[in-house]
Formats: structure tokens, C-alpha cells, sequence
């Protein structure tokens, strides 16, 4: 066990927890912020992305001995009352069937999004394919993550 | 008995009412025997479908309407359809309701389950007769308090009108409701009258799921909770002969290692550390018999394919004389179809809660069947059914793997043998390696061709798991060919199987629906018009025929006409399928394009026939969906054993589909006013075979197992 300083979504913590200890489980057991899902624990399925530095990276892979003074935002940080244009475009486009995958999706386009803010359908097709929706509707993630990328511009 | 096409809900039904502490009302609905105004019901469906079905409605003093969703929600989208209907008839406006999900009540609810896509199907007329009984006794009410006729008020969001122009809200009446008499005669609206039904609803969870709300079971958490995982046997037909868990129970954090059923529990502080406990921990294993693998599977399954009437042959089915049209006829096509174990891959992992005291057991968690898991956890603690406390948290995928309790009776006994607290959580591991998979299966299909008709059919079933049902033996082209016969058999196996999305049909209708290409190539015939010609052929007067030839010629003509059939731009090729599951009739048409000598699914034209569309927006999403995970499943889904282990065990050597490998669907409805039905399911089966088609139609190549990309090749 050690002692770790922790900054998420603008707060600082002080977590006490094994060195080995992934930050997802960090965020979700320690935390209690359960909107980063654990979907596979090898980085493979995306369910677990959250942005460190701004970046889209794979929160199960991350050691919290790793994180150091980086800034670490979740999906209840990417925004005041669903005020992202990817918040607002998902439930325009009505995105979710089970809905687990959905913070995932969300936190890799919100970075996507940073570096590219015109994709085309292809890029955005790329982009995403690291996040696996088990229910499928990569259509309406597609139209939802236009329609934001529309809004910003 | 006799269904029949009348609204008569007074036989045998009653109806409760009770004030509730808080000011608000809570109706409740029982019923024997509803009948569907809109359509004749199949017998099956008046015996299983309406079955003391309950239903609840709150109504606050405030006028705020709470609906319950008796059902598990497993992105299906039951918990925002399901309480249409209700607000529907209640006729209150949809921003005013709130949707709670309700907890499990064997005595007030019936099938507050999640499965077979029949949700929508058995709910249509119970809930929609208990949101109209309560509008019939909040009208009652202000027409008493005005001193008129019932026949001179009428209700409209949430307010009761008089002819005088007085009006009163629900909020207003709902005390006096609650000391009516509940109504016996239930009048339901007319379809023209529907404002809800038919509007494009969004998810009720949509504001919580995009910010990260807590709503899974994976989610959940309470004061003094803690969490175990289980190590349990990684190739089937092993026992533990013993194991050294002493590094494990010196990590900081664990509490217990306990041995139960022939498997490990490890509880502790946190997921991580279990997590990192169960790594820890050497176990030896032992077999009595010879574990399985897949290829010696499929050498025994080719040998009963190939093998004529062994005598593990069962029929389902017989139609005439298969045998000697065979005999008799010009032309025999044939054909054998292979299908892998799939496992469910729900993304989330499996996991449960419980917590089980001298007073009660409670249980939270993600599960379709909630009333079979609590009376299983009932009898494995010898506990009384009122002792149990199950309450459903929001899903993160079914597909039949939920249907199983095997988690949530691991999760209680943990709880009790520790005394504590627990939540059980699978790695994703233990998802795979430990699984109820899709039956393995192989079907031989031989059709007979005499003066350019076809004149019989035959399909031999070689089954690892689940078989052919009898109502799939009634599926399309039973009773549209003269000579028809489906036999099965099953090879023992200790892999388990269960129930995977549109059980069955997932594997059958690829075999069918590309035989029926291979017929249609045969006779020179485009595939199109020869299942036409096969529909108009279909004897309706055939009681146990599944499936209605004109619904189905009335989705094949929308996606035709959609799609351009037989128009196809160069360089695109189209692959057509058609199939009728869970009562619903879908036609699809595929788009493929070859790349590198690969094919690549642009499209899909996806035509559906469920009766009244309840939500559209919902529905499409199904669809869609269903359409997707078809074709992922068909392209890439591939589960390896070698000795008795799952060979795939995690989402770097198992492929599912991914955004840039999905084609963009446009979904078309048959506009009807017939009972609904569910679509959870149906568009899945069709999917396979017309991207099959459509790879024929490309290379000239017919596949004949799935998956259809294997190694980064076509799998021929």
C-alpha cells in the first residue's frame, strides 16, 4: 500500500491503495465514479477511457503509480449538466441501448474531437473503432459524433 | 381454449387500489384471459401470454405520475416502451411521467422477465388496460365531485374535463379515486387515438447514462459491501484436487479464500485486489474422463451428418415422403452449414450483489429472469421465497446470457458461507472461459427438384447444446413444400450451451435462407421470386405453421422496392434473406463491395413487419442493432476449445465487430395495426445469410461456415 495524490476531474484526493492497482479501479472502488465501466481489462474494448492530460487513454492499463501530477478527467467531469456537444448530440440522436459502453464512447470522440474538429465519416469510422458497442449502434454513435463535431465548428 | 378477436377484460380479473402513505395512488392490475381487440390470437399466445400480469401507476397528489417497468431493461428499450403503454392510456402527457424500475414481485408481477422478445408482445393489452382502468376511475371521481355523468366528463393529459368546461387534474382526484370500486368493463383506446404510441420516445436513462451515472450492477454499492470473485474450473469436466492459497491470503486486503462446489471464492476490500489474489493462487486439476476440443466435435458431428438415419435421429417434423420425392426427383441440392460456439460477451462482465442475513436475502444485480433466480437462491439456502429481496439494476447486455442464474446463486452462497456482504465480479476471463455458449452446430439441407419445382425438403440438425423446438420445425418452408421433414440430433457434450440471441434461428435461418440461393441458382430463378413463389404455395389452413406468408411477401416487396433489388451500381453486389422469428417478419437486402479480394457489408436495407411500431425511435435502434451484431457474429464470431478450455478468453484473440467494419442500415416498418411484437431478436437471424448472398453474388464464392473471415481470409 502507498500513499498517492490524485487529480480528478479538477479535484485533488489523497488515495491510499497497492501501487498495481489500475486507475479504473481507483475511479470506480475507491472514488465511488462509477461512469468508467470495466469492460475487458486488457485495453481492448474501451469501455474504460478516460482523458489524462486531454488525451483518450484506456484507464484499466494505467497504473495509479504512473499518474503522478497528471490532470485525469472522467465522464462526470466532461461537463455542467450535459452541456458537451457530445452530451447534447447523443441525446438528440438518442445513442444507447444498454448503455454501458456509452462514458467510453463519449470520453475517445470528446478527444477525437479536440485534435480534429472536421473529420470526415471516415476518420470519424476510425477514430471510434477502438470502443466496442456489444449492442451495436455504431450508426447513431456515428451521426451523434457529426452532429457534435457540427455543433463545435 | 379459444382466443378470440373481442375486448373482454371482466372475466376473472380484478383490480386493487391502495393509498399509499405518501398521498399517491398505486394501481395495480391482475388478469386471466385479456383479449386483443386488434388481432386473433394464436393459442399459444391466450394460453402463456396474459396470465396475471400486473402493473403499477403512482400518482402523486402533486399531479406527477410515476410509471414502474416491471421489466428487466437490457438495452431492449422495455423501460421506456413498456411504460408507454401505461401513460398511453392513462392519457397523461409523457414529460410528466417518471419511470422507476420495479423490484421483483412474484406476488404483484407475472414474467417480469427479459427474453424471447416478448416484452412488448405479452404487455400490449395488460398494461394498457391497467393505465385505462385508472383513467376510468380518476373520470369517476370528478364526476362525482361535480355532481355530473361519468358519460359527460373525459380525460386528456392528466386532467379530467366536464362538459360545463370545470376541470380537475389527476393530482386532485387521486384520493378519491383510491375509494372507488375498480372498474370491470375497461374500454382501450382505438389505434387513431394513440398519442404516445407511435412517437419517437427517447431512453428514459438517456441523461444518466451520458454523464456517468451509477445504474449498472457492476455499479452498485453500499456501506459495508465487499467484493469476491471465483476461480472456477478452465476447461470443462475439471475438479479441483487441491490448491495452495497462501501468497493470496497474505495480500493486504483479503478477508476470505473459501473452497464451495468445486470452485475458489475470494473476497476482499476491493476488485483489484481479488483481482490480483485469484493470480495468486495454484490450483491442480484433474479430469476424469478425456477433455473435449472443437475439431474432435466436429469430426463426430460430420460423421452423424454424413451417416444416413443414425439412430440418434429424432423428427421434429414430417411432411409426406421425403425420401421418395427424393428418389423421384430431377435435381437433389445439397448442402451443409457450420456454426462455432459463440460466447454472450454481454460488455458487462457478470456480477452480483447479495447479502444474506438471519432475516433476509438481498440481491442486486443484472439479471433477465429475476423471479427464477430468487426462488433458485430460495431453495439453495432453504431460505422461505418472502425472505428474498431482488431488486434489477439496468443491464449492460443480455443476449441470453442473463437468462442463467448460475452468478447470482454463486453471489448468495458466497455471501452466506462468509457472512458478508458481497458483490461477485467476473473478469472478463472468467466470462468467456466459463460460459453458457450458442450451440455448436451443423445442418444438412437436401431439396429435391422435379420439373423445375421444388417438391421436398430435408434438414438433419447435428447439434453441441440446444436443438430444433417444434415451433422452428413450423418456421418457413414448412407447409409451402409438399415433402418436408426436419430431424435432430444432439452430441453429449460437458460444454454448457444456452439460449443466445434469437436462439436457434441465429444458426438455422443462415443454413435456410442461403439453401434457398443455392435452390434459386439451381433452377435458374431469381432468389427473390422463388420464396414468393414458395409463400403463395404455403397452406394456410396448416394450424401449426409459425409464420403468415402475406407478411412475409409484405416485407420482401418493401425491401425490394427499397433497395433497388436487382439494380445494384457496379462493383456493388446484393445479397437478399428473409426469416420470421419471435413473431416478427423481417426482409433484409445486403450491400457488399470486394476489396483486396475481401468483402466489405456497406449496406443493409432492413424491411420489418412487428405490428404497431410502439416507439420508433426505439425500434429502428433494435434493428439496427440486431442487423450489426448478425453480421459480426456471422463474420468473425469464433470460440476455440482444446482440451476442455476455451482457447478465446478475451477481446484480443476474439473479434467483434467494430465502427469501421459496420455497414449504414436504413430500417422500413409495414404500417399495421395488429398487436405489436418484439424486435429484439428478429433482425439478427437474417443477417448472416444475406451478407452470404451477397458474397456469393460478389465472388462466386458460397460460404458454408461461419465465421466467414477466419485468419484474415475468407473461410472456404
Amino acid at each position: 500500500m502507498a500513499v498517492f495524490n490524485l487529480k480528478v476531474n479538477a479535484k485533488s484526493y489523497k488515495i491510499d491503495v497497492d501501487e498495481t492497482t489500475p486507475l479504473l479501479w481507483v475511479l470506480r472502488d475507491t472514488l465511488g465514479l462509477m461512469g468508467t465501466k470495466f469492460g475487458c481489462g486488457i485495453g481492448q474494448c474501451g469501455a474504460c477511457t478516460i482523458h489524462f492530460n486531454g488525451v483518450a487513454i484506456r484507464s484499466c492499463l494505467l497504473p495509479i503509480s504512473a499518474i503522478g501530477e497528471n490532470e485525469i478527467k472522467t465522464i462526470e467531469g466532461l461537463s455542467e449538466n450535459n452541456s458537451h456537444p457530445l452530451q447534447k448530440a447523443w441525446k438528440e440522436v438518442d445513442v444507447p441501448q444498454c448503455g454501458y459502453c456509452q462514458s467510453g464512447q463519449i470520453m475517445t470522440a470528446a478527444s477525437f474531437l479536440n485534435q480534429n474538429n472536421k473529420p470526415s465519416t471516415e476518420e470519424i469510422r476510425n477514430a471510434m473503432h477502438g470502443n466496442i458497442c456489444r449492442c451495436a449502434a455504431y450508426n447513431r454513435i456515428e451521426d451523434a459524433v457529426a452532429k457534435a463535431a457540427e455543433e463545435m465548428n | 381454449m379459444k382466443a378470440t378477436n373481442q375486448t373482454d377484460s371482466s372475466r376473472r380479473q380484478f383490480l386493487k387500489s391502495t393509498l399509499f402513505a405518501s398521498g399517491g395512488l398505486l394501481f395495480g392490475i391482475n388478469f386471466l384471459n385479456a383479449k386483443n381487440p386488434l388481432t386473433i390470437l394464436s393459442e399459444e399466445q391466450a394460453r402463456s401470454g396474459f396470465l396475471n400480469f400486473n402493473a403499477f401507476i403512482k400518482i402523486a397528489q402533486d399531479g406527477k405520475v410515476i410509471i414502474y417497468a416491471p421489466n428487466p431493461e437490457i438495452g431492449q428499450g422495455v423501460k421506456t416502451s413498456l411504460p408507454m403503454l401505461i401513460a398511453e392510456e392513462l392519457d397523461v402527457a409523457w414529460e410528466n411521467v417518471i419511470v422507476e424500475q420495479a423490484k421483483l414481485d412474484i406476488k404483484k408481477y407475472k414474467r417480469q422477465g427479459a427474453g424471447g422478445s416478448k416484452s412488448i408482445e405479452f404487455s400490449w393489452l395488460p398494461l394498457r388496460t391497467s393505465g385505462a382502468a385508472a383513467k376510468q376511475m380518476l373520470i369517476t371521481a370528478a364526476a362525482k365531485r361535480w355532481k355530473v355523468s361519468v358519460k359527460d366528463c373525459h380525460a386528456e393529459n392528466g386532467i379530467v374535463y366536464n362538459r360545463r368546461g370545470d376541470q380537475l387534474g389527476y393530482g386532485e382526484l387521486v384520493e378519491d379515486a383510491t375509494k372507488l370500486k375498480v372498474p370491470t368493463k375497461i374500454k382501450l383506446k382505438d389505434p387513431s387515438e394513440f398519442k404516445i404510441i407511435g412517437q419517437h420516445i427517447k431512453n428514459v436513462d438517456l441523461d444518466k447514462i451520458v454523464s456517468g451515472k451509477p445504474l449498472f450492477g457492476l455499479d452498485y454499492k453500499i456501506e459495508g459491501m465487499f467484493i469476491a470473485t471465483v476461480i472456477r474450473p478452465p476447461s470443462f469436466g475439471q475438479k479441483i484436487v487441491s490448491f495452495n492459497a497462501d501468497e493470496a491470503k497474505n495480500l493486504s486486503g483479503v478477508l476470505n479464500v473459501i473452497e464451495f462446489k468445486n470452485k475458489i471464492a475470494i473476497v476482499g476490500v476491493n476488485t483489484w485486489t481479488v483481482f490480483k489474489a485469484k493470480k495468486l493462487i495454484e490450483v491442480k486439476w484433474t479430469s476424469n474422463e478425456k477433455l473435449e476440443s472443437t475439431t474432435q466435435q466436429d469430426k463426430k458431428m460430420l460423421d452423424l451428418v454424413e451417416k444416413e438415419n443414425p439412430s440418434q435421429l429424432k423428427t421434429r417434423r414430417k411432411d409426406g415422403n421425403v425420401k421418395a420425392a427424393l428418389d423421384d426427383a430431377d435435381t437433389i441440392v445439397s448442402a451443409v452449414y457450420e456454426a462455432p460456439f459463440l460466447p454472450h460477451n454481454t460488455l458487462e462482465p457478470m456480477n452480483f450483489y447479495a447479502n444474506v442475513t438471519k432475516h433476509k436475502v438481498h440481491l442486486v444485480g443484472p439479471i433477465q429472469t429475476p423471479t427464477g433466480a430468487a426462488m433458485a437462491v430460495a431453495r439453495l439456502l432453504g431460505r422461505d421465497r418472502d425472505d428474498i429481496e431482488l431488486e434489477m439494476t439496468r443491464i449492460g447486455g443480455g443476449f441470453g446470457r442473463r437468462l442463467k442464474n448460475d452468478f447470482v446463486l454463486e453471489a448468495a452462497e458466497i455471501s452466506h458461507l462468509v457472512k458478508k456482504p458481497i458483490k461477485m465480479v467476473n473478469s472478463r476471463e472468467d466470462d468467456f472461459a466459463n460460459g453458457f455458449y450458442r450451440p455448436k452446430v451443423k445442418y444438412q439441407i437436401k431439396a429435391g427438384i422435379k420439373n423445375g419445382k421444388v417438391t421436398s425438403y430435408y434438414l438433419k440438425e447435428i447439434a453441441v447444446g440446444g436443438n430444433i423446438n417444434d415451433s422452428r420445425a413450423n418456421f418457413f418452408p414448412a407447409a409451402s413444400i409438399e415433402n418436408y421433414q426436419i430431424d435432430i440430433a444432439r452430441i453429449k457434450s460437458r460444454v454448457t450451451t444456452m439460449a443466445w440471441r434469437a436462439p436457434i434461428s441465429n444458426i438455422l435461418a443462415f443454413a435456410e435462407q442461403s439453401f434457398m440461393d443455392e435452390l434459386a441458382e439451381e433452377l435458374q430463378q431469381d432468389p427473390v421470386s422463388l420464396r414468393l413463389e414458395l409463400l403463395k404455395k404455403a397452406d394456410t389452413s396448416d394450424r401449426r405453421m409459425a409464420y403468415s406468408p402475406k407478411r412475409m411477401e409484405g416485407v420482401i416487396n418493401l425491401v425490394t422496392e427499397k433497395a433497388n433489388w436487382g439494380e445494384a451500381p457496379n462493383g456493388t453486389y446484393q445479397g437478399f434473406s428473409s426469416y420470421f422469428s419471435h413473431n416478427t417478419h423481417v426482409a433484409l437486402i445486403a450491400e457488399v463491395i470486394i476489396e483486396n479480394q475481401l468483402p466489405i457489408v456497406k449496406k443493409v436495407y432492413c424491411a420489418v413487419d412487428c405490428g404497431v411500431v410502439v416507439n420508433p425511435l426505439g425500434a429502428d435502434n433494435q434493428c439496427v442493432g440486431g442487423v450489426i451484431d448478425g453480421i459480426g457474429h456471422a463474420m468473425y464470431g469464433d470460440l476455440d476449445l482444446k482440451n476442455g478450455a476455451a482457447q478465446n478468453l478475451n477481446f484480443d484473440s476474439y473479434r467483434l465487430i467494430r465502427m469501421n467494419e459496420t455497414p449504414r442500415l436504413e430500417t422500413y416498418f409495414v404500417k399495421s395495426d395488429i398487436a405489436p411484437t418484439g424486435l429484439g431478436e428478429p433482425t439478427l437471424p437474417p443477417a448472416g445469410p444475406a451478407v452470404a448472398n451477397a458474397i456469393k453474388a460478389a465472388l462466386g464464392v458460397r460460404l458454408y461456415k461461419q465465421p466467414f473471415i477466419k485468419n484474415g481470409k475468407l473461410n472456404i
